[in-house]
């Protein structure tokens, strides 16, 4: 099957942000999954949170690996450059591309096979590293495009189509990154676009790795009644912890929530990220709590979404490694090559 | 007395502990002869260990410029007991031995001569620390050596000043120690060995490097700004390098420098990170050897497929499996050319020497950014690792880089791009970098196949149309890459030498041996591949090639055979795998040994055609 272009037919007044673009200009090719997959809906939520963010759609790298959810960068952002890598490798490429230049908005999806077995090492020292990057994995226990084989993230007690369970425990990517020092770190449904789309927003802007661990059911494989991964279990067991709102750095935060629920966090690019408590008991900003309500959450099945942990001290791997405000690929020849003057000085040192 | 001595003309080789600190005073003496005007030629052979494991260091000096290796120790400097045996074993006969005689100790050899220094005794004596008392023993036998192979003390001196530059406090010391060991020599000891340095003037213009710092300074000079790396010997020194002189060559205004250097989790990541700050328009590249080649082969093909410029040094050692880390071997060769699961062939640079690692370090930056394609310099850890003695390094300050077929914003306001069309009919596409442009430009870099826009693609015309693009793009680099050094030596001779990379000392000098017993024979120094037509032109003018190379299975044999479709009876296998340097001496034994098989050429017959 080759790729289908979308007709770039569209209704004369659809809205435009300040780009001058539309919802459409942020769309891609056609989706080539199964009707009713999950990471339909993750890049719906993509296109509408990177319309809604205003981002100059060729100022993003999209950054994959394989399997159904690295198709998804080919379904969205048609102006940007794509790169669909490697089985499991995308943290490494992307962190090359990041190394290389700076200024751009890096975006990479993956899916739980990519990250948490075959990626696992990339995965986690990307985080290690605070690649300045959102990183969205679509996380459906299952291996897709190979027709359904177990994947690490999948629950013990979660059975597949056939009945059968796996002898192994899940791997919780979103425990795994706090412990790890990533910055921001969310889970969300792809059934619950108006939690994703500003958790979206606020994963881009944030400066550092930011992670959204989101499930997004497989409904070929993984969207039976015994499916820990399916949307109906998701929606029964979905206990929402925080909401978050991004709010652009000229504008005003609009009031909406109960005095002392809501905590303003001021991204370094200025724009004000609001999280609304919805779990009096839940700090996302004190690693020490949040790991072990994460865990017990986990224990008694139910799916915590929002923003799990958030740390304000935004950094990435530039400011930590200390290369130049430039980015590397616009420095100039002349200030790269040293030129013969001190070539023969090293001429000079060893003799 | 002894006879007149023999000058400048010898082996010199220690024995010691590795760890010991015997490193740098075994340096020291190389650089001594060195500056006394004396082409060295250093080989480390050392153990996959840091510290307690025998290691040995060897220098010839040869007046002739003879850089080889060459077997057979004339002064043995044996500081090691766990090894003198078989230290004594490699002293030639007449040659040479001293050794630490504060435990006296015979040895069986008649026919060398021994002298004993009480070394530990004398840093016993002057100092009271056990460290210093094991550091100063290695400079009382450079000492020695002033006094007994004629090291020039002013020249010592002056290499201890400048190598303590920034500890002065441990010139003073380094110098009792120096002296102690040149005065008991002087002092007590009568006998001299046959060989002996004296100042001559054969180094003007030469310097003393290894092949790892050469690429590393030629990767800085071609302006690479990522350098992305796992440690493995023997590359390791060469990001290493890079980086020690990004940190001076690169420094920004803000005490930053334009250069970034991570050191990955694995050589997977390594790789997969040099290919993005590729695809993102910076000159990046890895160094690893077999084993992370290995573990890189994935991403190479996604390289070479997506069309993604890449440098990759492979500094070979000993394989398969982990091999012999320490010892070097020219055995990635088809690994290297044909690397990555399906249909692949890569263009391999082959450097010689320290010089050729940057000149070609520089060169694979232009190839890589020119040809979309990674790029594999394969060096070796004789290259990589040893001091060579070179030309001094140049640089042209006209060069600029030749980033290849980019397409910026304006020239994007001009085309139709499509990133995989051949627009000029050499087989090479167009690429553009993300960011460039608002709404053109943009395309999907993938591993799978893929339309000339960059979509993906099932139909196996279009898959075999672009595997046939890609194929010509690299067959049509052969003309543009380091050409062979070709030496004629006799117009008519019907014989050559066929070899690549650091056995070109070796080689050279047997020849001249072979020339010596009457087989005058030709010579050809592949430098890159695929090969280009001179090579296929020059085994034509030959009946016979001996092609010469460090690995089992003469990797390179099944090249020419395969790529540049020279008939197999008329290439020689000349194979090597002991991990050590090459010496004149096994190519002479070698060649002549095939020569005997080849029918029409006998042992005793010229070989230079009526």
């Amino acid at each position: 099957m080759t790729h289908i272009v979308k007709p770039q037919f569209r209704h004369p007044r659809l809205a435009t942000n300040s780009q001058g673009l539309t919802r459409r200009d942020y769309e891609g090719v056609i989706s080539t999954l199964c009707a009713g997959c999950g990471h339909d809906s993750v890049t719906a939520a993509i296109v509408e949170a990177c319309f809604e963010l205003e981002l100059p759609a060729h100022r993003v790298a999209k950054m994959s690996g394989i399997g159904c959810s690295s198709k998804t960068t080919n379904y969205f952002l048609n102006h940007s450059h794509g790169f669909n890598t490697v089985h499991g490798r995308m943290p490494s490429v992307a962190t090359g591309a990041n190394l290389a230049n700076r200024d751009l908005t890096y975006l990479g999806v993956s899916g739980d096979g990519d990250t948490a077995s075959i990626g696992m090492g990339q995965f986690v020292h990307a985080v290690r590293r605070r690649v300045n990057m959102l990183y969205i994995c679509e996380n459906n226990g299952t291996y897709g495009l190979t027709k359904g084989q177990f994947s690490a993230t999948n629950d013990r007690a979660s059975k597949n189509r056939k009945g059968l369970d796996t002898p192994f425990d899940s791997i919780d990517l979103c425990n795994m990154a706090i412990e790890l020092g990533a910055g921001f770190v969310a889970r969300s449904f792809s059934g619950d676009k108006a939690q994703l789309v500003p958790l979206i927003k606020a994963g881009i802007r944030y400066k550092g790795f930011a992670l959204i661990d989101v499930i997004s059911p497989c409904v070929t494989f993984n969207n039976h009644a015994t499916s820990t991964k399916s949307y109906e279990y998701v929606r029964d067991h979905n206990h929402m912890i925080g909401r978050v709102d991004l709010v652009p750095a000229a504008e005003e935060i609009e009031a909406d929530y109960a005095p002392g629920t809501a905590t303003d966090v001021t991204l370094h690019d200025g724009s004000q990220m609001r999280f609304a408590k919805l779990d009096e008991t839940y700090d996302p900003t004190d690693r020490e709590t949040a790991l072990p309500a994460l865990e017990r959450y986990r224990n008694r099945g139910e799916v915590a979404t929002g923003l799990l942990y958030l740390d304000a001290r935004e950094a990435d791997l530039h400011d930590l490694i200390g290369t130049p405000e430039q980015p590397l690929n616009e420095i100039s020849e002349a200030e790269l090559c040293p030129g013969s003057g001190p070539l023969a000085s090293i001429n000079a040192a060893h003799r | 007395m002894s006879p007149d001595p023999m000058f400048n003309e010898f082996v010199l080789k220690f024995g010691t502990v590795n760890g010991s600190g015997s490193a740098s005073a075994n340096f020291l003496c190389a650089k001594v002869l060195f500056r006394m005007g004396l082409p060295v030629s250093a080989k480390n052979i050392f153990p996959s260990n840091i510290q307690g494991l025998p290691t040995w260091y060897e220098i010839r000096v040869s007046e002739a410029g003879h850089m080889a290796r060459r077997a057979g120790i004339d002064v043995m400097v044996a500081m090691n007991p766990a090894s003198y045996l078989r230290d004594a074993a490699e002293v030639v006969p007449g040659g040479t031995l001293i050794y630490d005689s504060t435990l006296q100790r015979r040895f069986d050899r008649t026919d060398i001569q021994v002298i004993g220094i009480p070394i530990a005794r004398i840093c016993a004596e002057h100092w009271t620390d056990t460290r210093q008392r094991q550091l100063f023993k290695n400079m009382i036998y450079v000492g020695a050596l002033i006094t007994l192979l004629g090291l020039e003390d002013s020249v010592v001196e002056q290499l201890i000043a400048e190598q303590f530059k920034s500890k002065p406090k441990l010139i003073e010391p380094n110098m009792k120690a120096l002296h102690l060991g040149r005065d008991y020599a002087r002092d007590q000891i009568e006998a001299r060995p046959s060989v002996r340095a004296r100042h001559s003037d054969k180094t003007t213009g030469k310097i003393i490097m290894t092949g790892n710092e050469a690429a590393g300074l030629g990767a800085l000079y071609a302006g690479a700004t990522v350098a992305t790396w796992y440690p493995i010997t023997p590359s390791t020194s060469l990001v290493e390098n890079f980086e020690r002189h990004a940190v001076k060559l690169r420094r920004t205004a803000d005490g930053k420098h334009n250069a970034a250097v991570v050191q990955a989790e694995d050589e997977l990541a390594a790789i997969g990170m040099a290919i993005g700050a590729s695809w993102n328009g910076a000159r990046a590249f890895t160094a690893t050897s077999g084993p992370g080649i290995s573990l890189m082969a994935e991403f190479i093909g996604l390289a070479y497929f997506a069309e993604i410029p890449l440098v990759l040094f492979d500094i070979q050692r000993g394989g398969p499996s982990t091999g012999m880390p320490t010892r070097t071997q020219q055995s990635d060769i088809l690994t290297c050319a044909y690397a990555s699961h399906g249909d692949t062939l890569h263009i391999l640079l082959l450097p010689a020497d320290p010089h050729e690692c940057f000149t070609m370090s520089v060169d694979a930056f232009d190839l890589a950014d020119r040809y979309q394609t990674p790029i594999f310099v394969m060096s070796d850890l004789d290259i990589g690792m040893n001091d060579w003695v070179i030309d001094e390094l140049t640089w042209d300050d006209a060069r600029r880089p030749d980033r290849g077929k980019v397409l910026d914003a304006a020239a994007l306001e001009q085309v139709e791009f499509a990133r995989y069309r051949d627009v000029d009919g050499d087989g090479i596409p167009y690429r553009t970098l993300p960011g460039t442009h608002p709404t053109k430009g943009a395309y999907f870099t993938r591993g799978t196949s893929h339309t000339d826009t960059g979509g993906y693609t099932e139909d196996g015309r279009l898959h075999g149309q672009m595997l046939q693009r890609i194929k010509e793009k690299i067959d049509g680099s052969a003309e543009h890459l380091p050409a062979p050094v070709i030496d004629i030596r006799d117009p008519d001779a019907r014989l050559a030498i066929v070899n690549f990379g650091s056995t070109d000392p070796a080689v050279r000098e047997g020849l001249e041996e072979l020339d010596r017993e009457g087989h005058v024979m030709n010579h050809m120094r592949l430098r890159a591949f695929p090969f280009a037509k001179s090579v296929k032109d020059f085994a034509a003018d030959h009946d016979y090639l001996f092609v010469i190379e460090q690995n089992r299975d003469s990797q390179m044999r099944h090249l020419l055979l395969a790529e540049a479709e020279i008939p197999a009876t008329k290439l020689i296998a000349i194979p090597n795998i002991d991990g050590m340097p090459l010496t004149a001496a096994f190519v002479r034994e070698f060649v002549l040994q095939a020569l005997r098989r080849l029918p029409g050429y006998g042992e005793t017959e010229r070989i230079v055609a009526e």
